[in-house]
Formats: C-alpha cells, structure tokens, sequence
C-alpha cells in the first residue's frame, strides 16, 4: 500500500506547477480564453516538451508507457490552473488508435502526437445521446461515414478526429472531412458540433468495449483534474475567510462560515481519495467490471464533491464569488462542467449498481 | 501509489481472519448479528479470549504485552474485529488509561494497573463529562481538594458508558480554582468500591442501560492514584485525544454491516430511490476507507500522530453508521413486529448517539477549523 507519487512522477508534477504559476496565471489564462484559437499554441509546444503527449504512449512511438496515476499530478496542476488546452481529447484518440488501429496507422499517427505535431479530438457524443456511447446515429457503410456530432472537445484544433458509429464502430477521419459548427463551452473550453461526411474513414478495431475503457481512462483523469480544482476552490475561499472583515472581525471566525468550510475541505479529500483508487484501479486492475465499478463510484463522489465545493465556495466569497474579476467563479464553472463530463452523478450511480 | 495491501499484508490479514473464524464464539457472534444486548460476562469473556492469544492489546509497548505490529498491521486488525462482527473491545481501559499510564503514569501505577487491564481483572470507565460540562469540557466542577493523605471528590459525571460495570473510573477534576480553568485540572483513577460514589442508571431512547450518572460525595482517594502532577490532567486529556485512532472511522465494522444490509434490503433494491440511497452510501464507504489508508500510509511513512485527520474519519464514519442502521430501518417491513424487525428500529435510535458521544461532529469540525485550517 503506497499513496505516494514515485519520484518521477511527483517531479513531473512539480515541473508542470511551476511552468503554469509562471505562464499560467490568472491573467494569462484569460487571454488564452479570449484569443481566437482559444488555446495558447506556446504552451501546447511546452507540454509536448515536458512530455505531456507522450506520457500514455507506447515507447515504440515515441512515448513512455505510462498510465492514468503518470498523469494524476499533472491533472490536478491543470484543475487548479483551470487549462484549456486540449490535452485529454487529445490522448482519448491516441489511446483509440493505439489500441484499436494498424500497426500502420499506429507508425502514422502516434509518433507525431508524441512530438505535439498532432492533436486528435474523440467525437462520441451526438443530440441526444447523453452520456450513453452506444445511443449512436452515425451510420458506416465499408469506408464511408455518415453523421452528426454534437460538443466535441477539442475539435476545432485537431488535425484527426476519431468517430464512433452505429454497433460500436470506431474510425478515424481527417479533421477537414467534418464540418464544424465551434463554440466555447460554459468553462471557457473549445468545442464543436460536427457534421460528418468521410469517404476514407479508416476502421479501428475495439468496438463498446474500447470505448468504455478509453472513457474510464478520461473519467479517472477528470477526477483527478476535479480534485485539482476542488483544492484551489477550498484554499482560496479559507483565505478569503480569513481576510474578508465584516461586523470588525475576519469573518473566518463566525463558525457557522468555519464548520462550513471544514465539510469542504472534507469533500476535497475525499474526491481525491477516489481519484486515486479510479487512477490506480485504471493502471493496475484487469477486470474491466471491477476497474468500470471503481471509476464510477469515483465518479459519483468527484461530481457530488465537485458541486458541494463549488456552490459553497461562490457563496462564502458572497458577491465576489459570482464576480468575473475572481478566479473561483471560473473554478465553479470548470467544476460545473467536470462534475457532468463523462457522465453525472446519476448516470454513474446506476452503471455502479449495474455492475 | 498502489492500493493494495502487500503480500505479507494479506497473509496477515488472511491469519487474522482464520483465527477469528475459529476462536469468536458462536453465541457472541450470534448476539452481535441479532443485535442482542451484550452482557459483562459477554465482553469480558471476548476480551479475555483476545488476550490469551496476546492479541487484546496490540499498540502497548511489547514489555507490556502489546504485539509489536506496525500502524498498517494494527488498522489491519482492528478492521477484521470489527469486519467478523466481533464483541466491541470497551476502549476505556485498554485504549485510553492505558495510553495515558503508558505516557505519563509512575512505575508502580504501570505496574499495578495495566496487567489488569490486560487481563479485564478490572474494567474501567471514564469520568469525563459533567452535567454543564459537555463539549466545553474544560469547564468541569467536580472537585477534589487535597488534604494530607488524599484527595477528597465532590461532584458529577454524566453519560458515563458502562459506570455500572466498572471497577474503576478514570476523572477529570478540579484541584485549583484558578485564573486559567485548563491550568486547575488534574487526573484522577478512582476505585468504583470506594464508599461515597453512587451510580444511577440514564436510560436512552432505544430502552437501553448503557450510561450512568455517578455522583461523588466525600470520596477519599489516595495521592498514589494522581496521574501525572496536579494541575496538568488537561494536557493529559489533550494527549489522548490526539493519541493514534485510526480505526475511528470503524470501517470493518460498517463493511459488515452495508453487507448485511445489502442482504436484507434484496426485495427492496427495485425501487430505485431506495437503490440510489443504498449505492450513495456504499460509495460514502469506499471514499472513507481510502482516505483512511491514505491517512494510515502517511502516518506510517511521517511517523506522526494522526492528529486532526482522525476527525474526518470520526465525522464521516458516523455519519456512515448512522445512514446504515437507517436504511436498514427503512428497508424492513414497516408492518413486521418480529424480534429482529424489533431490533432494527432500537438500533437506528441507539445509533444516533455516534454524532454526539467522543467530541461530537461539531466539536470535531472545530478541530479541524482550528488545527488544521489555523481559523
């Protein structure tokens, strides 16, 4: 039993918290938001740099071989730093490839996604479909696709999409054989919806089952990002108890505000508790049942914690929380969203008790 | 980061879980699945099984007959007690005197004390409480005053668990009027024979007699039995507050008793309302387990006491506890009138109490508030 990141990883970890207190701030990050791409290509070079994109890649394409708890530290860094950049989608469609594509494809694709060259986006979600990845439209016909997709993280920028279709079908297009419809999602991330029309989808094997896992994958991550921002939202709301003055004393020392504060700091351990049981069940268990039942239970705790935490941090921060001007109104917007990413409380609430 | 226990780990456990099949008696085991009411002769009997094997004390130092196991092999086994629905070990010798006359007792306090503690030759109690003295301990009236062979006690203590069981009472008193209040405090161990105590029964709304009241009225206690120096016993209750309990959160205990619950609410699980509630709490369970471990693998690799983390665990495990016996209420027929049905009921209004007794959920919230968020 061993809680701790291993030396390398805890490194990494550090290394990414420095680069985003340095070029990350506040203010920097909203320039980021606001800019066209609505991503910041230097950063992107620099993850690619540190080794971000590699990570979970097999060293025969240049990556490292690791897996979710590699990345846990670096996710909890991007929640507190609330990054936009499309790291994970970006990843849900090399581990797509890697898994389910030719050893051809995987030579074409992977290797300039380990360099940053290339970024990939994962079109699973269509009107409709909620969280479910099988309630899909899409039809495939040999090499043809043909579909819409709705709120695709990360799609405007990529250079390749895979796309899910009817009976489990995965296949990879060019980016430019779908039409894309950007916006901004509620947390500042950029999105689309898609229309697809390919005549050179390329099959990848893994069907539902792929799917599932590379989604458990993403979901293990959010949690770990959630807990990231979970953790600012708590740090940055004490202090506020402790500066903010009202009635001539720190407000801090009302416990009716203290009590309330204590539940939060609760809630941010215990998202982190499961964040690491869904990172590790991810990397180290084999039974897809006994990894799919932990990261939904992770899950469920993470989306309750992550509105608990929140909801609460806007309303101790009073009128200021619901201010723009502060950070931790971006927080709550960010957890808002990752609360619902991958499937909300309830939809993970009736997967766990089906398994 | 691995979640798993290691290899000697299980096998330890595994050990653990062998034995206890074996050795846990069929009629105790039978009263804890029925929620039976648990005699002196219950408890003591388990205790003294426990401690033939050389296993009721495992933290004591081993020249006393703890175990020598480290933090990660005690949580291990206090969770298989508590997972084989074994008898509660009453805490108040064992844990808690024991703990303080380890720290801060004299060599013949030691010696006259704790081999009887080891064996249940004595069963202890505690006097902490008083009637204006709850959560604001500190403010506590009973009184000893010092003449030239002992103290004599004046006063109360209230809610005192399993006063009429005991032998002897461990005491917060008030030995100096003083500016500080914490300052007057000293702590005193108290032979339950000793003419001039009366204990009176406090039943609670399940029916059950499990706490006292006990008044003393000119109890003569000897200076031998002064713990540490006059004066300081609220650093003494300090210390054992803080002392290691990382089995607060009792979760083998509560793993037993969702998959119990679990068992018995089958017919209900189609209701999905009562479904979503029971896998809420299911998941609640798993997050305190892990956050326990993640407590314990610090603990163990810091070598620091765990401090105010052990209120998170006594908050949530609680809590936990108390939403299990309610669903299992819930989940019984509302019309059956049978003695287990019977029994569910007594238990969620028993379980109630989890929240209030040991520094009640609000205490430990201002715990946490001050220790570890420096509010």
């Amino acid at each position: 039993m061993n809680f701790d990141y291993s030396e390398e990883q805890q490194l990494l970890a550090d290394s990414v918290r420095r680069l985003l207190q340095k070029d990350y701030d506040f203010e920097a990050r909203k320039k980021i938001v606001a800019s066209t791409d609505g991503f910041s290509p230097k950063v992107w070079a620099t993850f690619a740099e540190m080794g971000l994109t590699a990570l979970p890649l097999s060293p025969d394409y240049g990556g490292f071989g690791g897996g979710a708890v590699d990345l846990m530290g670096v996710m909890e860094a991007f929640g507190e730093a609330l990054v936009v950049e499309p790291l994970v989608p970006t990843l849900l469609g090399a581990l797509l490839v890697a898994k389910g594509g030719s050893a051809e494809l995987k030579q074409a694709i992977l290797p300039a996604v380990a360099e940053g060259k290339m970024k990939l986006a994962f079109a699973h979600t269509e009107p409709g479909s909620r969280y479910s990845l099988s309630a899909i439209r899409t039809q495939a016909n040999g090499t043809k696709l043909d579909g819409e997709k709705s709120a695709v993280l990360g799609a405007p920028m990529a250079d390749k999409l895979v796309v899910s279709a009817q009976g489990g079908g995965l296949f990879l297009i060019d980016r430019s054989d779908a039409t894309p419809k950007a916006f901004r999602t509620l947390d500042g991330m950029v999105a689309a919806d898609l229309a697809i029309q390919s005549s050179k989808a390329i099959p990848l094997e893994g069907g539902i089952e792929l799917m599932e896992e590379v989604i458990d994958f993403a979901t293990a991550l959010a949690c770990a990002e959630a807990a990231g921002a979970m953790k600012f939202a708590c740090d940055t709301t004490l202090e506020y108890l402790k500066t903010r003055k009202q009635f001539g004393v720190p407000i801090g020392t009302f416990q009716a505000l203290q009590h309330r504060i204590v539940d939060l700091y609760i809630a941010y351990e215990q998202a982190r508790s499961m964040a690491c049981l869904a990172c590790s069940k991810m990397d180290l268990s084999e039974n897809p049942a006994d990894r799919a039942r932990a990261v939904s239970a992770a899950k469920i705790k993470v989306a309750d914690g992550a509105r608990q935490v929140s909801q609460e941090a806007v309303q101790l921060h009073g009128g200021m929380g619901m201010s723009e001007e502060l950070k931790i109104s971006h927080t709550f917007r960010r957890l808002t969203v990752l609360a619902q990413q991958y499937g909300d409380a309830d939809h993970h609430l009736e997967r766990f008790a089906s398994l | 980061m691995d979640l798993n226990y290691s290899q000697e780990e299980i096998a330890f456990r595994d050990d653990v879980r062998t034995w206890l099949e074996a050795n846990l008696p069929q009629d105790l085991r039978q009263k804890m699945a029925d929620y039976a009411h648990l005699s002196k002769d219950d408890l003591v009997r388990w205790h003294r099984i426990l401690a033939r094997q050389g296993w009721v004390a495992p933290s004591w130092p081993k020249e006393w007959g703890g175990t020598g196991w480290n933090v990660v092999q005690r949580y291990i086994f206090e969770e298989e007690l508590g997972y084989a629905g074994s008898p509660p070990l009453i805490p108040f010798g064992l844990t808690m005197c024991a703990a303080v006359l380890l720290q801060f007792g004299s060599d013949a306090q030691k010696k006259r004390f704790l081999p009887r503690i080891y064996n249940c030759d004595d069963f202890w109690c505690q006097g902490y409480s008083e009637p204006g003295s709850g959560s604001d301990l500190a403010s506590l009236k009973t009184k000893a005053v010092r003449e030239k062979d002992g103290y004599i006690v004046n006063g109360q203590k209230i809610w005192t668990t399993l006063a009429h069981y005991a032998d002897w009472i461990f005491c917060l008193v008030r030995t100096d009027a003083g500016e500080k209040r914490q300052d007057g405090i000293s702590f005193l161990l108290i032979d339950m024979k000793t003419p001039g105590i009366t204990v009176r029964p406090l039943i609670l709304m399940d029916g059950a007699h499990e706490v006292n009241e006990v008044f003393f009225d000119d109890v003569k206690v000897p200076l031998g039995n002064l713990v540490h120096q006059e004066g300081k016993g609220w650093t003494v209750a300090k210390y054992l507050l803080g002392h290691e309990r990382m089995n607060t959160g009792r979760v083998g205990e509560s793993k037993r008793q969702l998959a119990k619950l679990k068992k018995f609410a089958a017919p209900r699980l189609q209701d999905l309302r009562f479904r979503d509630r029971l896998s809420r709490l299911e998941v609640e369970l798993m997050a305190l387990e892990i956050t326990n471990l993640r407590f314990l693998d610090r603990m163990r690799r810091t070598g620091q006491p765990p401090g105010a983390d052990v209120s998170m665990l006594k908050i949530k495990g609680t809590e936990i506890q108390q939403g299990i016996t309610e669903l299992m209420m819930q989940a019984a027929d509302p019309a059956a009138n049978d003695a287990f049905s019977a029994a569910i009921r007594k238990r969620y209004l028993s379980m109630r109490k989890t929240t209030i007794y040991a520094g009640s959920n609000e205490i430990q919230r201002n715990i946490i508030a001050k220790m570890t968020l420096g509010l």
